[in-house]
């Protein structure tokens, strides 16, 4: 019997009022820059590039409105209404789907233990970007001083720095080789910055939010205008964004455009729920769906920009760099007058030489090297790769590069470590709703022995073959499952808890009708889009038979590819399994625990 | 007769010098390249001023303090501008030995190059090459000292706000038990109504039933 309580009742145990956000905009920039992360820098372009530069942006945009939209509303209004963590959320729904609550936050660990390693190589990067001249800028000297490291010579110095100097890496995953000190110190920095921002909860990671979220588009907009008066920018913009519309006739570019909206917004993980719980009750969050979703997706598009442009500008100094050597291999070779030969008259020149002197000429002519802009702009990288090599490239070649390297560095620090601040809220909401732990711990207690376990296990990506254990849960530790629980999740909201009902209720807290649309979106069309969506992943993984990864051969100074051994398949499958199992086995265990206290309860009568 | 002489003298010398000859090296020089519009013009009296330095390299060398200007000679002057050079020993019949004068040039190496405003890619000697400069090493590396400082203030922070946390939590603790002293007080001068304090009834202790709520929502449709 419940005495007093009224018809908007509560779930829950809650003896104190849930503390809240101090302002609306707190709880609309914790969105922003839990969504805006580092997928928006360095993903978005790359798929631009792949998928037909300006015609990408037409899936894109489909994809946003029909799946990315509905979702984010879904989870907003989900945690608004429920007022709790992911867990305690949909045991709410229904008992038997507090399964998907687990998975959520088992996820969110998982991104957590390897996101926050990327952090690391930010930090690393940004402290030795304080030298004059930038470390990645030269190679080092080989023992005898004559030349240069050997590995440095055959790939480039950017490269170096990051595979040996920064990363060590070793030549496969079967050889671990030991914890490197240097990342792991700057791995315990950036979990101890986490762990200082998400201490007293929304109280502190309001606050700052309002850093994380404004200050990156600060640098974007430096950037941008920076970018965009470098000599050579432009070839990049025009290339990239030259529509290819027969790129939208190709299936992978949708389904691409689809992956990208989905995992872009940070559906799945329980931290749009958590963030949204703390929401007054008659928050308008339609309002901020939209908001938050067309600032996400701007934010790739003027990343975007500022990326191209960068690529614009590597690629005409790769070119003339190109050019300039073809040019000073033949000065030598004719002993031609110094400065004669341009990039203007460089044809006629190889044309009268081949005539004049053939038989020096064919001597010379395999050396020359076929300088063309467009496989210069063709590179097209993604991931840290784009991040900590490419970028890098460009910015050794600015002035005042440790400026610009400063400033980059620090940008993709905020853009992280507000993804991660969503995640870790993502995990900590639930532990800190429920009685159980939070009667025994207090709250400081609780996020510290979260960011501890997580740093301890984040050491493991630390050691040399770390960043192909990296490349692992980057690739499989989330993309399966969260496709499994946001199809769960809207089919729970949908069908299990009642449409009717979840809109009514909706329309009692915030004082707004549900539109036709969402309601259209949330039964029928996102649902059907996820299920092609993972049947398309699970085929593809199936097809390609087995799987393989990138590894760094110091030797020929490029990656070459390798198959998985067998045990790293093995942590493969325990990754997907040990979240997407969560699911039937709570609803299994809740089921089962309903039927012994039925059957007491029956013995008893 | 003399003049026979001489023009055996200078063949034998012009032997000496030729491209490939033993212990002859080629220069080359990117004199526009490397100063665009102030570029000078490669004339018979730069060539003197190499010839000089040359000559001042060796006197550097033990046993070869004796080496005049007229002992380096050059030969083969293109448009490029290279040419080769060799340094012969006072007899003027011999060269001296490559590894000599490599070992003079490498040492001299940069104030050839400033004399000329060159450096070590624009003015070329090959087949000797140039002792490349060693990047600084500070003996603190400095990303340390600016990981250091980022840190220290990091774990500052963190123990203010711990501070901060527990003595906020002891202050409503203190302040939780002077109300409940007060409410035992009310407590016990309320006999007339039978209902219970919210505040006093532990919240904690119970349990409340998920399934059985949900039912009775559905149940009591408006």
């Amino acid at each position: 019997m419940r005495l007093g309580n009224n018809a908007s009742s509560r779930p829950g145990p809650e003896e104190k009022a849930r503390e809240q956000w101090d302002h609306p905009l707190q709880f609309v920039f914790a969105c922003i820059s839990y969504a805006v992360g580092l997928g928006n820098v360095w993903r978005f372009p790359y798929l631009c590039q792949m998928y037909g530069g300006g015609s990408f942006l037409v899936p894109y945009l489909i994809m946003l409105i029909v799946e990315g939209m509905p979702l984010l509303y879904l989870e907003l209004a989900v945690g608004q209404r429920m007022r709790q963590g992911s867990i305690g959320a949909w045991r709410t729904i229904s008992p038997y789907l507090g399964g998907v609550g687990v998975a959520s936050v088992v996820v969110s660990f998982f991104l957590g233990m390897y996101y926050n390693v990327v952090n690391t190589w930010g930090f690393w990067y940004l402290f030795h970007s304080f030298q004059d001249p930038l470390p990645w800028s030269v190679c080092p000297l080989n023992g005898n001083r004559t030349g240069y490291d050997e590995e440095c010579e055959k790939a480039s110095s950017t490269q170096y720095f990051w595979y040996r100097k920064t990363l060590n890496i070793s030549p496969s995953i079967q050889e671990s080789g030991a914890v490197q000190w240097e990342p792991a110190l700057c791995l315990v920095l950036a979990w101890m910055m986490v762990y200082l921002c998400i201490l007293r909860g929304p109280e502190t990671t309001g606050k700052v939010a309002y850093i994380t979220a404004l200050v990156p588009y600060g640098v974007l907009i430096i950037y941008l205008v920076r970018g965009l008066t470098l000599h050579g920018a432009t070839n990049g913009l025009l290339y990239m964004f030259t529509p290819k519309v027969e790129e939208l006739a190709n299936p992978r570019a949708w389904i691409n455009a689809a992956t990208q909206v989905f995992f872009s917004l940070g559906l799945g993980f329980g931290s749009l729920i958590a963030l949204a719980s703390y929401n007054e009750p008659s928050n308008n969050c339609q309002r901020h769906t939209i908001v938050v979703s067309l600032i996400n997706s701007a934010t790739s598009i003027f990343a975007s920009v500022v990326t191209f442009s960068i690529y614009g500008f590597k690629a005409t100094f790769n070119y003339e760099d190109c050019l300039n050597k073809v040019i000073l291999l033949l000065t030598n070779s004719f002993d031609l007058e110094d400065g004669f030969l341009t990039a203007s008259n460089l044809e006629q020149v190889k044309g009268y030489l081949a005539s004049t002197y053939p038989s020096k000429y064919s001597e010379v002519f395999p050396l020359l090297e076929n300088c063309s802009l467009e496989s210069e702009l063709d590179t097209a990288v993604q991931g840290t790769g784009l991040a900590f090599i490419v970028y890098t490239e460009a910015i050794k070649s600015m002035d005042v590069s440790q400026l610009w390297s400063v400033l980059y560095f620090f940008m993709l620090l905020l853009l992280g470590v507000g993804s991660m601040l969503g995640n870790m809220m993502g995990i900590l909401t639930p532990l800190t709703d429920s009685e159980v732990i939070s009667s025994h711990l207090p709250k400081e207690a609780i996020s510290g022995l979260l960011c501890l376990v997580n740093c301890a296990i984040g050491l493991l990506f630390t050691m040399e073959a770390g960043s192909y254990w990296f490349d692992i849960f980057n690739d499989y530790a989330a993309t399966l499952s969260l496709l499994l629980i946001v199809l769960v999740e809207a089919i729970a909201v949908c069908y299990v808890y009642g449409l009717r009902r979840f809109g009514a209720e909706l329309e009692a807290m915030t004082g707004r009708a549900l539109n036709w649309y969402w309601k259209v979106m949330w039964a029928f069309v996102s649902p059907l889009l996820i299920i092609s969506l993972f049947l398309f992943y699970l085929a593809d993984y199936i097809l390609s038979g087995t799987l393989q990864y990138q590894a760094w051969d110091a030797t020929q100074g490029q990656l070459v590819t390798k198959d998985y051994p067998a045990y790293a398949l093995a942590i493969i499958g325990l990754l997907v399994a040990s979240s997407t199992m969560c699911i039937p086995l709570v609803a299994l265990g809740t089921f089962v625990m309903h039927q012994c206290t039925k059957g007491d309860g029956a013995s008893k009568a | 007769m003399l003049w026979l002489l001489f023009f055996l003298v200078t063949v034998i010398r012009a032997e000496l010098c030729q491209p490939d000859a033993e212990n002859a090296f080629k220069v080359r020089l990117s004199i526009r390249t490397a100063l665009g519009d102030k570029a000078y013009v490669w004339d018979t009296n730069e060539e003197y001023l190499f010839r000089a330095m040359v000559a001042f390299s060796m006197r550097k060398v033990p046993n070869r303090e004796t080496t005049e200007i007229s002992h380096v000679l050059l030969c083969n002057v293109t448009q490029r501008v290279s040419f080769w050079f060799v340094v012969t020993d006072p007899s003027k019949n011999h060269t001296l030995p490559a590894n000599e004068v490599q070992s003079a040039i490498r040492m001299n190496r940069n104030r050839i190059n400033n004399v000329f405003f060159l450096n070590d890619q624009t003015l070329e000697f090959l087949k000797i090459p140039s002792t490349l400069a060693p990047p600084m090493d500070p003996s603190v590396p400095i990303w340390i000292i600016i990981f250091g400082v980022i840190f220290c203030i990091v774990i500052v922070a963190t123990t203010l706000l711990i501070l901060s946390g527990i003595r906020q939590r002891r202050r409503e603790n203190k302040g939780s038990s002077e109300v409940d002293d007060i409410e035992d007080k009310l407590e016990n001068m309320d006999t007339i109504t039978n209902s219970t304090r919210c505040d006093s009834l532990d919240m904690k202790g119970g349990h409340i039933n998920d399934v059985f709520m949900t039912e009775d929502e559905r149940l009591t449709p408006l």
